[in-house]
């Protein structure tokens, strides 16, 4: 029994809710805050590893792989790409408000070596593994500091990609 | 046992509040430097152990892009500790120990500046009947000191005396936070933060990073003309509950000393990683120190302290200082939890 509870019909108070929250000053670092400011302008930031030359989308401080600083070099990448992998979302997500079922997409932009995770507008029945797709952005208007930026990706009319230009990044 | 000694240490300055950089990028050249001072490079490290905490990064497995500073292909042999980086050094020792490696990079890094630090450490507290008060950091070892003064254990000259201490050896340590010369008269005329605390009674605010590297017998001596041979490590940790320790004294830093046979020689050398000034004397006393140590050269905890790699530091410290010459034998605390709730002492010699 709470103590309001506890109060008002005499009885020992049983229960006590304490709820707990902390705040925090994040901040993304210089390498995500410079691919965040770009996105703010339709700008897609990756970076180049100096030992094997692969790319990193979005850019970050340093290479995962060789533990070596990226430094400043960015390198932008087309809102083209290629679908690598995709799965059909049938169960509801508190975090994406779209209709059920929707395609998420493991997106490989034009000119990077990682893949980005998206949603797909197209039907359930075309999705495939080296499809050509394209982002589509918010009106420029509403542009900010976010990856919300991009809607989604939808379907181009281009050829299929090869297998063997995302067999590495399945 | 395996001889295992420090042959590397580098670490960034302790600064109140990183702008820019993210956790990682405070780490990133903390670890580059320390390749350069070693010549070893990622793939050299048989075992990899680092301590943070996702507390202070406000995310889960924040803990994890901190390998991006060393880089994990070929895949590396790696663990982590949400402690101190002086634990996950621990481990690379009891690694090393077991023979499954011979060399081992240790690194500790916090940026605590992006939260209510004293609130955040609550959350460390008995999740029963103490967090739920959610009592700030400050306050809780400000009981700690109230019970020191009111027993007579020390007085408040004895806690500024050593906010003196600190700040006037941290002069010589570039990479110190708060620094400069004081009087005992001048810190007593300080308000009150948190009855009996003042300001200079606490330890700064810190974001930072540590790298240390471990290596073996003969590795060490390839790589260190004179190595800071481990001769004793051992943490212990006492009851969570505060009501049920002793907290005018610290039993696990007295205990883990014995057993890490400070008192077996003379020592030249002490680093402690002790938050507030009652609890630097608490910990000088229990390590049994002589008037002949020189405590916290580098100005100590109080000087400055990036959470989660200012315990990893003090062992820097002291290798650093056997290194050169400057001490034979010395000793690194560092503390976890609440009021020197686990403490690990760490005694070094260059012989």
């Amino acid at each position: 029994m709470s103590p309001s509870e506890a109060e008002k019909t005499n009885q020992p108070v049983t229960v006590l809710a304490c709820p707990i929250s902390l705040d925090y000053a994040y901040s993304a670092g210089q390498s995500a805050s410079r691919f965040l400011r770009a996105i703010a302008e339709g700008k897609l930031l990756g970076q180049r590893c100096p030992v094997d030359g692969r790319v990193y989308f979005p850019s970050r401080g340093a290479c995962p792989m060789h533990g070596v600083t990226f430094g400043d070099d960015a390198v932008e990448l087309s809102d083209k790409g290629t679908i690598v992998t995709f799965s059909i979302v049938r169960v509801p997500s508190q975090n994406i408000a779209l209709p059920l079922p929707y395609i998420t997409v493991n997106v490989l932009l034009d000119g990077a070596d990682t893949i980005l995770i998206h949603v797909l507008d197209a039907k359930l029945e075309d999705v495939h593994m080296g499809m050509r797709v394209q982002a589509v952005w918010k009106p420029k208007e509403e542009w900010t500091t976010s990856t919300a930026n991009i809607l989604y990706f939808r379907p181009i009319d281009e050829p299929d990609a090869k297998y063997e230009s995302y067999k590495e990044h399945i | 046992m395996r001889e295992v000694a420090v042959v590397g240490f580098t670490q960034s300055p302790s600064v109140r509040r990183e702008p820019d950089r993210n956790e990682i990028e405070i780490l990133i050249p903390v670890i580059q430097a320390l390749r350069e001072q070693t010549g070893l490079s990622s793939k050299d490290f048989d075992f990899i152990c680092s301590g943070s905490s996702d507390y202070l990064a406000g995310q889960s497995f924040a803990f994890v892009s901190g390998l991006d500073a060393v880089g994990a292909w070929p895949p590396v042999c790696e663990s982590h500790v949400e402690m101190d980086g002086a634990w996950a050094l621990y481990e690379a020792w009891v690694k090393i120990q077991m023979g499954y490696a011979d060399t081992a990079l240790v690194y500790g890094f916090g940026k605590p500046s992006m939260g209510d630090l004293p609130l955040t450490m609550a959350l460390q507290l008995d999740p029963y009947t103490m967090m739920p008060l959610w009592p700030d950091a400050i306050s809780i070892a400000g009981l700690q000191a109230r019970h020191c003064l009111d027993a007579g254990l020390l007085r408040a000259e004895d806690m500024a005396a050593a906010a003196v201490r600190d700040r006037a050896n941290a002069k010589n340590n570039p990479n110190a936070q708060v620094k400069g010369d004081f009087s005992v008269q001048q810190i007593l005329a300080e308000p009150f933060l948190v009855n009996p605390l003042r300001k200079s009674d606490c330890a700064p605010i810190s974001d930072g990073a540590s790298a240390i590297v471990l290596a073996a017998g003969d590795r060490a001596k390839q790589l260190s003309d004179r190595p800071a041979w481990i001769r004793g490590i051992e943490h212990i940790c006492e009851p969570m509950d505060l009501g049920i320790r002793d907290l005018g004294r610290s039993r696990s830093s007295e205990i883990a000393a014995r057993k890490a046979g400070v008192s077996n020689d003379k020592i030249d050398v002490a680093e402690l990683s002790a938050p507030f000034t009652h609890q630097e004397i608490l910990v000088e006393r229990a390590l049994g120190l002589s008037q002949k140590t020189k405590v916290n050269p580098s100005g100590g905890a109080l000087a400055g302290n990036p959470l989660m790699a200012v315990g990893l530091s003090r062992i820097g410290e002291c290798a650093t200082r056997i290194w050169s010459g400057e001490a034979d034998r010395a000793v690194a605390h560092a503390t976890s939890g609440p009021c020197l709730q686990q403490n690990l002492v760490c005694v070094l010699e260059g012989n």
